[in-house]
């Protein structure tokens, strides 16, 4: 089985985030920092404080795009970036935490905001190695 | 795109019958060569479009179209709420009422130069721009509620900018039906610090002069002249509308299936207007065109401050300002009668005719100012509604050059640092907090966007009017 990681997928006009990993929460983990690598450097993000987040949906797709929205919509209001990521699935509740710090210009390359996550190219799937693998494209 | 699957009807005119389950044809508006670019998705997103209930004439793509959400960006199609007609938050777009503001400075391309670093940095220093930043006012639950309904109207009761602005934006600067009470808390609290703030990715302000005049009367009516200098804001509804768009979504899907609504693609998510989501979407959807008004109101006085210290008889009036992500009512004639129709523009900028009662007084004879951004590195253009365009698309027309290269391959081929010294060595200042967004946002990532304007152009859309080329660029 494929040890956790992460990718960006080209999109036309934005961009796709792309998390692999031994569990479905695993790859809800990983298709974070995706998200995370869209806005900045992952490495570049101390984990200085935690926030913690839930969610819910009806499917596990509907479920990674409320998990990425949460995201975004923590950073924004908090002014805050997220590097490292812990999620929990339990049925169709989602229960995460994110650490992170401060926006700070100095020490985080910024790229893009993200407006939010989308249904375009949505994937929550079993790959054929028992791996997990979550998938949506961004809004940016 | 293979040509095989469309009939032309003209040089710019392309469309596809109706099959399967499209309710009415699809049109794209392109040249062959910009057909021959486009992405196969917007031919299946065209279709899709046509396939929705209430869907009036056609489904239309202008020159510039690509991939996007459901609709393709550069989308446009109307519903009849009263034959089931639906309204999309993918028809919109997440960043709603996203668009272009020109302000006229009566200065010259002579009298920026001397100055040009100093204004760049003023600029810059001025107007919040990039990840995270927040603008100088924090709003409170009462003056949410009241930027939500009073739009760019809101905005200069509280001194942001003068009354004579609002006529040169379209709906006076106010869209009536915002509901604040349908914009969630989270949406609300998404925006409290962001106001007057210009975002970040395809988000710009530009100082641009005007390099070339090709309808010199038009033009003079606009009050553009050769070697002008003009600055345009590109930006939208900042937190407030992407939190909007992301929630509607997951809601129209729900809706749609409730409302027995096939959807061909989850992303085309929607609901019927009358039914209380699309109720509730469109009253939300008004407070966030209302936001991105008063936001570029705001900017606008910012960038006037910033003028005003170096150049402090300047007065920077508004030449127009247009909204590319929206859905609005309006009356069109089709097959001879007057129809309400609701409207949705993707990507596509309202291009109303010589004589629409919608184009204030001093404008009215020549058609609405239709304003086209590029790329910080070629040019932008001004191009004006005909009556064809009336009958063509419902007054619409092309947004933007469209990106020809996703954001990772931009980041692969270019570095930040390059672009601004090439672009610097060509004359062009730019500004931003991201040299990764510079490189991201690289001219050649770009399709050629005066290859779009000439095609819409072309096929009668709207009538190019004069070519504006940046000389600084705040980037976000």
């Amino acid at each position: 089985m494929a040890a956790c990681r992460w990718e960006l997928l080209p999109h036309g006009a934005d961009i796709g985030v792309r998390g692999v990993g031994r569990t479905k929460a695993e790859a809800f983990e990983q298709a974070a920092v995706a998200l995370t690598a869209v806005i900045t450097e992952p490495a570049s993000v101390s984990p200085h404080e935690c926030v913690e987040i839930s969610c819910a949906a009806d499917d596990d797709e509907l479920l990674l795009v409320n998990w990425l929205n949460a995201l975004v919509y923590e950073m924004a209001t908090r002014k805050m970036l997220f590097g490292r990521y812990e999620v929990r699935i339990e049925g169709s509740q989602l229960f995460g935490k994110a650490w992170g710090e401060a926006i700070d210009e100095n020490r985080h390359e910024l790229g893009v905001e993200v407006k939010g996550a989308t249904c375009t190219e949505l994937k929550v799937a079993r790959d054929p190695d028992g791996g997990w693998t979550a998938q949506c494209v961004v809004d940016v | 795109m293979e040509l095989s699957r469309l009939q032309r009807r003209s040089d710019n005119e392309w469309w596809i019958a109706p099959h399967g389950k499209m309710r009415v044809p699809a049109v794209i508006f392109a040249t062959e060569p910009l057909i021959r670019d486009m992405d196969e998705k917007v031919y299946e997103q065209v279709t899709n479009v046509a396939t929705l209930p209430g869907i009036v004439k056609a489904s239309y793509a202008m020159p510039d179209a690509h991939w996007g959400y459901g609709f393709p960006i550069g989308g446009v199609a109307a519903f009849d709420a009263d034959k089931d007609g639906v309204i999309s938050a993918g028809g919109v777009g997440f960043d709603i009422s996203c668009g272009v503001r020109t302000l006229l400075t009566g200065l010259t391309l002579a009298d920026i130069q001397p100055v040009k670093d100093k204004l760049a940095d003023l600029l810059f220093r001025k107007i919040p721009a990039g990840v995270g930043s927040r603008g100088q006012l924090s709003l409170n639950e009462k003056e949410m509620h009241s930027m939500l309904t009073g739009g760019a109207q809101w905005a200069v009761k509280r001194g942001y900018g003068a009354a004579a602005d609002l006529q040169r934006v379209e709906e006076n600067g106010c869209i009536p039906g915002a509901r604040p009470d349908e914009v969630s808390d989270r949406a609300k609290k998404r925006q409290r610090e962001e106001m007057g703030t210009l975002g970040s990715g395809n988000h710009y302000l530009e100082v641009q002069h005007v390099a070339k005049l090709v309808d010199l009367d038009i033009a003079a009516a606009f009050g553009l002249f050769q070697g002008d200098i003009v600055l345009s804001i590109h930006c939208g509804s900042r937190g407030l509308g992407h939190q909007i768009g992301t929630e509607f979504l997951t809601r129209m899907v729900a809706a749609a299936s409730q409302h027995g609504i096939e959807l061909p693609d989850r992303e085309l998510a929607c609901a019927p207007i009358h039914s209380p989501v699309g109720e509730a979407y469109l009253g939300a959807m008004r407070g966030a065109i209302n936001c991105a008004l008063a936001n570029r109101q705001i900017i606008t006085h910012l960038v006037r401050e910033a003028f005003k210290e170096i150049f402090p008889r300047s007065e920077l009036p508004l030449l127009y300002d247009v909204s590319h992500n929206t859905c609005k009512i309006e009356e069109h004639a089709v097959a001879g009668k007057k129809m309400r129709l609701f409207v949705h523009r993707k990507g596509a900028t309202r291009a109303f005719g010589p004589g629409h009662e919608a184009v204030p007084e001093p404008l009215r004879a020549v058609g609405q100012p239709v304003l086209i951004g590029g790329t910080m590195g070629t040019a932008s253009y001004v191009l004006a509604g005909t009556n064809q365009g009336m009958d063509l698309a419902f007054g619409s027309a092309c947004h933007g050059a469209g990106r020809s290269m996703s954001r990772h391959q931009a980041l692969r081929q270019w570095r930040g640092s390059e672009v601004v010294q090439n672009l610097a060595n060509r004359g062009v200042l730019i500004r931003s907090r991201s040299l990764r967004g510079v490189a991201e946002e690289a001219p050649g990532a770009y399709k050629d966007v005066s290859a779009v304007v000439e095609a819409a152009d072309h096929a009668g859309l709207a009538r190019t009017v004069a070519r504006l080329e940046p000389v600084i660029c705040v980037k976000g």
